[in-house]
């Protein structure tokens, strides 16, 4: 297959999308920027494209709650256009604020009869935080993740606390293998804050859905594609490429590998 | 119906824990968590709603139950506990109450108003201690109100009908105590001079003005608007050795700041590479093959004061529409803020009346920057912030702003024939007044008094003001563009139709509730408005790109080639004013200004303390501490840009100089933010303050990378009351630094702002806030590959000490933790500084430099603690053996890191110019600075002085 198409959804407040536009045509696709608006006029868009992000930012404000209002949109009138999405063997990238919104429309672990299994919540210290953080990857069937083992990324958000109704919500999701991404040290290792930025439990900093196709991350793969973008370059030395660029490539490889 | 929708925390009551933390810091006390024993917060909700359909709203779009609880009542249902509750005022823009009826009304509930609260739990006792929560700490009686108990109300709406009635001021007959009179009952801030003026033209017109035309005149003549003193007529003595010289200045900044651009951009010629200066709503400057860059830096004081969440959030939004004003619309791509407060631990018993707590401010301020820049999606890459007691009633807030402009987008030209398209935020009573309240001084009734100005941003509404306008600017759907900013409305059509002519229909404008009167949708400030000329063919095509990303766009009139402003309301003439009389008709301001030149005061005071301990202890200044919790809470790397982050170092947690970013995404060329700012000079000598703020400023982007030949700079001047001769003595000497500095290193100023009439006074207390200059630099990064950071590197590498140290401790940080007074305060030696930043940045560009930190606060000693402690490596100093060398505060200096193989290369670059090997780097965890005797000056371990720099603001 020819190049493959992404959608990004763009919504009042979505402020991420520009570099992740950038790391996915530097990773061979096309992307078209879509307004909510328009999407919700025209459904059909969806069946275009191949891959639907939805990038970082604070959609509508994150009034209510950290990418709420965005989800209850999708959730409320685009339920079916996204199911066929999904279910076409297609890709759904959500990136921080995007990562909250899959998680509160339902699209990556789906509410039972008592309501949503999981919450992305305020982090403890009750503070937006920007900060790079090391992941732990255990790609399963994530198309995202393929062949890919630690990662070094920032954060920078306020509500990125993975909590689970339940423990055994939690273990479901590991067992299901569907918690792909978690923080560590930099030795790899489980450690509290500040390496978990946010208290996520189990150290989660990203999920995908149980097809492995649709991946959720607080973390900012697209802020690290260029070797200057690392806090560290200058001691290091300038690396040709970021570490979040394996993602983007990952993604458009699905299609054209 | 009217419901009222309580969620509760499950679990940690984080909301608990920091009012009762607040409350004991006030009081020193324990007896916060007596006080509040739970919180809560929650929606009034207005509406044809039955219970269970709230109760499905709350699942739906409220309440996430996995981490909250929630009661749903009729409004006015007792509690049954005690409780305060706050709310907004009425009118004060509540962002997520709009937002909820917006959504719960797409979603299809029947909501017709919503207004958010907050409550808090606590037993009906201890009344004076409630009365203290309440109002100093719960909620902000500017905006908010505290009430006690359940809360009643029938029915949320705002506003009500306007009945529209021509006001005329009749002033023709009136005598001067009648014109004073007018201007202060209106809060118009004119003087006698200038009411005079007025008059004068409206007997000259036979008619007395409407109180819009008097409000278009004030307005448009406010320092805000027109800077009055720095560009008026200024008559300047100077005593030196008992003589007295005399000089006047038709123009201050003209015949300063404005001239040194002016002279540099001659010297260049063909390669100038300065766009537009001092003329649009920010500089701009040459940067790629496709585009500029613009930049503006501006205060927001006065509100920041009343209501530092509000008064900052709104700041950052308002800077940031200059530059989406400036030109055909810059896109920015980071921010730049600094600030100004009194310490964080100042005594709250010694509070004078109407001040907020220092540390309040802080908070207050940082988290409206952090909100609005975070949400606008605009990376914070650069900023400081300084103490000093005198800002306690006075707190200083800079925004800054830098975007890009496509290279083709440069020239706005308003037409006659084009409409006034209004875009945007509705016009609500907001911040009416703000143009003419900030040119006041501020007294204990500032408080209560200017509430009106207080406003609350919508960084969403900008946003998506940001996200159509770029688009419109690429389709070329306008000719022109400016900001509602001070004035609004009536600011921005004036500068917009100065040399043209309008007429505005002011029922044209929405409003965000009724019941505005003409005039005060003429003059109102409410936020996240722009205003465009638009051909009327592309107006169909605008307006509707605007409606499919819902953004509001209206047209308000025309442009016109009648000279004058005209005003209507409803059909009704309101206004005409002659555009002449309004932008030119202006009496000049003439001000008296005196300077004594002092020679330097002898150094008093005796002190017995270490080098050592000095060492730590002004790493634990509050000044120049790490301000990484502050940092961490903006997002600073949004947009992809950072080259060079504000944290920085092994443990990315060093202080960077400056920041480095690359403006547009891929290329390799750079730009690097940096800032000086040195009132701890200012009292002992303006002239060298404003030279050292210069060379600071340049420091701070040279030592990242950036080219000093392609390096422009900013001018804000926040000073006290300039009536006082003196004051304004110590500005004129400031401005004459400015423009002799400039000229020196050849960087062009290329915008400014002045916030002047920084004072408190109550009956009893005067306090002025000590005379401040912030510099901003902005320069070219050729290749931001070659970028230099302050960390030290690795071990095995010599330190090599760039610049001359003088014995300059007057205003030095050691002279602050020792009790030392006097001496003689640093300043650059203009001759030799730029052939020392030339000659850097040559190196650099060389690849010859592995760290380099600029000297500042604290000097060679907090440089090279800094470098080591951020890098994780250790350092040994030989060649600084005294407390002048290794405290004193002497200008253009660098510490470099270079390896040994490199040494000699990196000399000869500064051929001819002072450099010193002074020591070299270690492996091991410590820092030491040799004595001339052999003994040890410091001797530390980096964790020690780490510890000693984060503690303080942790």
């Amino acid at each position: 297959m020819a190049t493959p198409s992404v959608l990004l959804l763009r919504a009042p407040g979505t402020n991420c999308d520009a570099e992740a536009a950038f790391a996915f045509e530097k990773a061979g696709a096309a992307v078209r920027s879509v307004h909510i608006n328009e999407l919700r006029q025209q459904p059909r868009l969806l069946k275009k494209h191949q891959i639907l992000l939805l990038p970082g930012g604070f959609s509508y404000g994150d009034d209510v709650a950290a990418g709420k209002i965005l989800a209850a949109q999708l959730s409320t009138f685009l339920a079916d256009a996204v199911r066929e999405f999904r279910s076409a063997e297609k890709l759904v990238l959500g990136i921080c604020n995007g990562f909250q919104v899959l998680v509160k429309a339902g699209l990556l672990v789906p509410p039972d009869e008592d309501g949503p299994l999981v919450t992305l919540a305020h982090n403890p210290h009750g503070r937006f935080e920007d900060r790079w953080v090391h992941l732990a990857i255990t790609p399963n069937s994530c198309p995202f993740l393929k062949g890919l083992t630690r990662m070094y990324v920032p954060i920078a958000h306020g509500e990125g606390n993975f909590v689970c109704r339940k423990e055994w919500i939690f273990k479901g999701l590991d067992q299901a293998g569907q918690v792909v991404l978690r923080y560590t040290d930099p030795q790899g290792q489980p450690a509290g804050f500040p390496h978990n930025p946010n208290g996520s439990q189990g150290d989660i900093a990203g999920i995908s859905d149980a097809t492995g196709r649709v991946l959720g991350l607080m973390p900012h793969p697209e802020r690290h594609i260029l070797g200057t973008q690392h806090p560290r370059w200058t001691r290091d030395g300038l690396k040709p490429e970021g570490e979040g660029m394996a993602i983007f490539r990952n993604a458009v490889e699905y299609f054209t590998g | 119906m009217l419901w009222e929708v309580e969620i509760h925390p499950l679990g940690r009551d984080g909301e608990r824990d920091r009012v009762c933390d607040e409350f004991d810091l006030l009081t020193s006390s324990k007896r916060g968590i007596d006080l509040v024993t739970a919180t809560s917060r929650g929606y009034l909700i207005d509406g044809h709603l039955a219970g269970v359909d709230v109760q499905n709203l709350c699942d739906e779009l409220l309440v996430d139950r996995l981490v909250e609880r929630v009661d749903v009542r009729a409004l006015g249902t007792p509690l049954g506990t005690p409780a305060t509750t706050v709310l907004l005022k009425p009118g004060v823009t509540d962002n997520v109450a709009d937002s909820v009826v917006t959504a719960a009304t797409d979603l299809g509930y029947a909501v017709a108003q919503a207004r958010t609260f907050r409550r808090y739990y606590g037993p009906d006792a201890h009344a004076a201690d409630r009365d203290l929560l309440a109002r100093k700490i719960l909620a902000n009686g500017a905006i908010e109100q505290a009430v006690t108990g359940p809360l009643h109300a029938s029915n949320l709406a705002v506003g009500q009908p306007y009945a529209f009635r021509l006001v005329v001021v009749p002033l023709r007959d009136l005598d001067d105590a009648g014109l004073m009179q007018i201007s202060r009952d209106g809060q118009l801030a004119l003087s006698l001079d200038e009411m005079r003026t007025v008059q004068a033209h409206f007997r000259e017109h036979d008619r007395d003005p409407t109180d819009c035309e008097l409000e278009s005149v004030a307005q448009t003549w406010s320092e805000h608007c027109s800077h009055k003193t720095l560009k008026g007529v200024i008559d300047y003595a100077e005593t030196a050795e008992g003589v007295t010289t005399t000089r006047r200045y038709g123009n201050l900044l003209k015949e300063t700041i404005f001239g040194a651009t002016q002279e540099i951009r001659r010297r260049l010629g063909p390669d100038d590479w300065c766009v537009s200066v001092f003329s649009d709503n920010a500089g701009v400057v040459k940067f790629s093959d496709d585009f500029h860059l613009a930049i503006k830096v501006e205060t927001h004081n006065r509100p920041s004061s009343i209501e530092p969440y509000g008064g900052a959030n709104t700041g950052l939004g308002g800077v940031i529409r200059d530059l989406l004003g400036t030109a055909l619309g810059g896109r920015p791509v980071c921010n730049t803020d600094v600030f100004c407060f009194a310490r964080p631990d100042y005594p709250a018993d010694q509070l004078p009346a109407g001040v907020l707590h220092p540390r309040r401010t802080m908070q207050g301020v940082v988290a409206g920057v952090r909100d609005y820049g975070n949400r606008m999606g605009i990376p914070t890459v650069n900023g400081s912030i300084s103490f000093d007691d005198r800002y306690l009633a006075n707190p200083l807030v800079f925004c800054g702003t830098v975007g890009t402009v496509p290279i083709n987008k440069v020239v706005k030209e308003v037409m006659p024939g084009d409409l006034i398209v209004a875009m945007g935020g509705r016009t609500g009573r907001d911040g009416i007044h703000g143009a003419t309240f900030s040119s006041l001084e501020l007294t204990d009734q500032s408080e209560t008094l200017s509430g009106g100005a207080v406003q609350i941003g919508n960084a969403i509404e900008e946003k998506k003001v940001l996200d159509v306008l770029m688009q419109a600017r690429d389709r070329g759907l306008y000719t022109a563009i400016t900001d509602c900013g001070a004035g609004g409305f009536s600011s921005a059509v004036g500068e917009m139709g100065a040399d043209l002519g309008a007429h505005v229909e002011l029922d044209k404008a929405p409003l965000k509730y009724a019941g505005l009167s003409y005039t005060e949708i003429w003059i109102s400030e409410a936020q996240e408005r722009m205003v465009l000329s638009v051909p009327p063919e592309k107006w169909q095509e605008l307006h509707d790109l605007c409606r499919s990303e819902n953004v509001e766009a209206v047209v308000l009139g025309t442009f016109e080639a009648t000279g004058r402003l005209k005003l209507s309301y409803r059909g009704h003439p309101v206004g005409d004013l002659s555009m002449h009389f309004l932008h030119d008709g202006r009496p000049n301001v003439v001000r008296h200004a005196t300077y004594t030149r002092k020679p330097a005061a002898p150094v008093a005071g005796d002190t017995t303390m270490s080098p050592h301990d000095a060492l730590l202890k002004i790493l634990g200044t509050y000044t120049v501490c790490s301000k990484e919790s502050v940092v961490r809470q903006y997002d600073h790397e949004v947009q992809g840009g950072s080259v060079i982050k504000p944290l920085v170092g092994l443990l990315n947690d060093g202080p960077s100089d400056a920041a480095v970013v690359t403006p547009v995404l891929g290329l390799t060329l750079g730009a690097a933010i940096g800032n000086g700012l040195c009132p701890q000079f200012a009292d002992l000598d303006p002239y060298a303050a404003a030279a050292c703020a210069i060379d600071e400023a340049l420091r701070n982007v040279v030592a990242v990378g950036a080219d000093p030949a392609r390096t422009a700079i900013l001018d804000n001047f926040c000073w006290g009351n300039v009536t006082d001769p003196e004051l304004l003595g110590a500005l004129v000497r400031t401005a004459e630094a400015c423009r002799d500095a400039a000229l020196a290193y050849g960087t062009p100023f290329v915008s400014g702002k002045d916030s002047l009439n920084n004072e408190y006074k109550s009956p009893t207390l005067r306090i002025t806030i000590p005379s401040t200059l912030l510099i901003t630099a902005l320069g070219r990064v050729p290749d931001v590959r070659q970028c230099v950071t302050m960390d030290l590197k690795s071990p095995g590498n010599r330190l090599l000490l760039v610049g001359t140290t003088h014995d300059e401790l007057g205003g030095s940080h050691y002279h602050l933790v020792t009790g030392k007074t006097g001496g003689r305060v640093p300043c650059p030696d203009l001759a030799t500084a730029p052939k020392i930043f030339a000659a850097l940045h040559r190196a650099i560009r060389g690849g010859l430099v592995r760290s380099c930190h600029d000297l500042s606060e604290g000097g060679l000693a907090v440089a090279v603690a800094e470098m080591a402690f951020a890098g994780g490596v250790g350092a040994d100093l030989t060649g600084a053996n005294d407390v002048t060398s290794l405290f004193s505060e002497s200008a253009t200096r660098f510490l470099l890191e270079v390896t040994p193989e490199n040494a000699a290369a990196l000399l000869h670059h500064f051929d001819g110019l002072p450099v010193t090997d002074i020591g070299a780097t270690v492996a091991e965890q410590r820092l030491r600075v040799a004595g001339a005797g052999g003994e040890w000056l410091i001797w530390a371990k980096l964790a020690d002085l780490k510890e000693a720099w984060q503690k303080p603001l942790r």
